[in-house]
């Protein structure tokens, strides 16, 4: 497995398949018994955790696993003070990724007030703050209402196309399906397959093998095959574009045929 | 060191004839080697109780276990040998040694051989706890649930624990890093959100009791009932005859430590 800059990679399995194992293998939290991981050259087991972390963000699933702070502000502070960035751009880099967030007008309130989302975002914001090359989310769509799953989606873009790597750990098929990253599925503690959202989750074997079930759009475009389309459909825009042509055609044949 | 040391404490699941004792019996057998090993400072009776113990950890299937937990001890057994031999004669430091080896094999066999369960229902069993639990908390089982739940949060508390840890070294703290003040502040990231964890915890399993019926009437039944067997009648009475003759000696003679 291979993440470059500016990749978009979802790792997804069943419960117990080694998701967040590998997640943890990329910032030396655990060290490879067989087998060798590195991160821009360096191998992992010559690192520490801390020097690891500066390159490689993990936010954890659960924000109660690490929110302690008594604001938001010193929250998103802790981790740039480990690194030992001067109080001058801590200061700024905070500021900054509270913006980011929409955290802003939480920055003075307990991370302890908040609602689950946005604890959630907080522990996000703690992590975005050191600016990582690569970011680990793990199961960033748990708790997040749908309009907070879609800022999440067009923040990821983001960080993306400023050449940062994100490495999103889920089990949320159909917020998959709608960003179409790079999949890798694993099984009991091995990766079975890679390859883009759409190949894989439309792949009905594959599908089984990892104990998923398929995004809406793929189950209605696997039932459509028999008119024609493809079966590799899994996100919205391409639904749109495939049905918008078949349905011209199908005017043009009529104003044909009369 | 630590972890290994809890390992010795842990309950194993065996059907063996030392884990089928009464657990009443059987803490009535840890009183029975822990009165005389904290009245006499004597070194022969000291290692005589350690050894009687040997047989029942055999039996239990237990004593490799029994060994590891042993070894992670030794620290604290020389640091007792030495603060002893400097401020006393030889024999009383082997004596003070002996002490703290036999109270560990002694707590460690029970908590090694006795689920959590039976000592749950062993301690509902005893008059004065229930009567203590009525005038608390209202309820005569509420004190033995209380212990029970304890002992089970254990691993969990564990597991979280380290996901903690996890999670904080990820935003670069180094727990073993600075001078010895800086090195307990580094803990405080970990021990809040465990803390916080546990409340929560806590409250969530009282409401989930609370929504099947806790506490329910008096005079709950209980699924698995304990009844004593010959082999633990006999049990009781060696200990309580050990208990009565160990007071007995102690109050009418001098016992010399060698």
């Amino acid at each position: 497995m291979k993440v470059d800059s500016g990749d978009f990679l979802a790792i997804m399995g069943e419960n117990g398949a080694g998701k967040t194992t590998l997640a943890k293998q990329l910032n030396g939290l655990l060290r490879p018994s067989l087998g060798k991981v590195t991160v821009d050259g360096d191998d992992t087991t010559k690192k520490s955790v801390a020097q690891l972390s500066r390159k490689v963000g993990i936010v954890f699933q659960n924000p109660d696993h690490l929110l302690f702070s008594e604001t938001v502000r010193e929250e998103v502070g802790f981790a740039l003070k480990n690194f030992g960035f001067e109080p001058g751009v801590v200061v700024k880099q905070v500021e900054r990724t509270l913006e980011a967030l929409d955290l802003a007008h939480y920055a003075e309130t307990s991370p302890f007030l908040l609602c689950g989302g946005g604890r959630k975002r907080v522990a996000l914001a703690a992590v975005l703050a050191w600016e990582p090359d690569y970011l680990i989310l793990d199961e960033p769509t748990i708790w997040q209402d749908y309009q907070q799953k879609e800022r999440l989606r067009n923040f990821i873009l983001q960080l993306n196309s400023q050449g940062k790597a994100v490495v999103m750990v889920t089990h949320d098929v159909e917020f998959v399906a709608e960003c179409n990253p790079k999949v890798v599925l694993m099984s009991k503690g091995r990766i079975v397959a890679q390859g883009q959202a759409d190949e894989i989750l439309s792949d009905d074997g594959l599908i089984e093998k990892a104990s998923l079930v398929k995004p809406q759009m793929a189950k209605l475009f696997s039932q459509l095959g028999e008119f024609g389309f493809p079966r590799d459909v899994v996100d919205v825009h391409r639904a749109k574009m495939l049905l918008e042509q078949k349905l011209s055609e199908a005017k043009v044949s009529v104003a044909q045929s009369s | 060191m630590s972890l290994r040391v809890l390992n010795g404490f842990k309950f194993s699941s065996l059907k063996t004839p030392v884990h089928r004792l009464d657990p009443r019996a059987k803490f009535m057998l840890v009183i029975g080697i822990i009165v005389p090993s904290l009245l006499f400072t004597n070194i022969y009776l000291l290692a005589g109780l350690l050894l009687v113990q040997v047989p029942l950890l055999l039996i239990g299937r237990v004593a490799r276990r029994w060994v590891q937990s042993l070894r992670a001890g030794v620290f604290l057994s020389a640091l007792i040998f030495v603060v002893n031999f400097f401020t006393g004669p030889l024999a009383n430091a082997v004596a003070l040694t002996l002490r703290f080896l036999l109270l560990m094999t002694t707590f460690s066999f029970f908590f090694m051989t006795t689920s959590p369960d039976d000592l749950g229902l062993a301690i509902d069993k005893v008059g004065f706890i229930r009567w203590l639990s009525r005038r608390w908390l209202g309820y005569p089982n509420a004190l033995s649930f209380t212990f029970t739940t304890a002992v089970r949060l254990v691993p969990t508390m564990a597991v979280d624990a380290q996901t903690v840890v996890d999670a904080q070294r990820s935003r670069g703290l180094e727990l073993d890093k600075g001078n010895l003040l800086k090195r307990v502040r580094n803990y405080i990231p970990i021990l809040i959100p465990l803390l916080l964890i546990a409340i929560r915890r806590s409250l969530e399993l009282a409401e989930a009791l609370e929504a099947r019926g806790f506490p329910g009437k008096e005079g709950r039944t209980s699924l698995f009932e304990l009844r004593f067997k010959p082999v633990d009648y006999a049990l009781l009475g060696i200990s309580l005859a050990g208990i009565v003759l160990s007071f007995w000696v102690f109050f009418h003679y001098r016992v010399p430590t060698i």
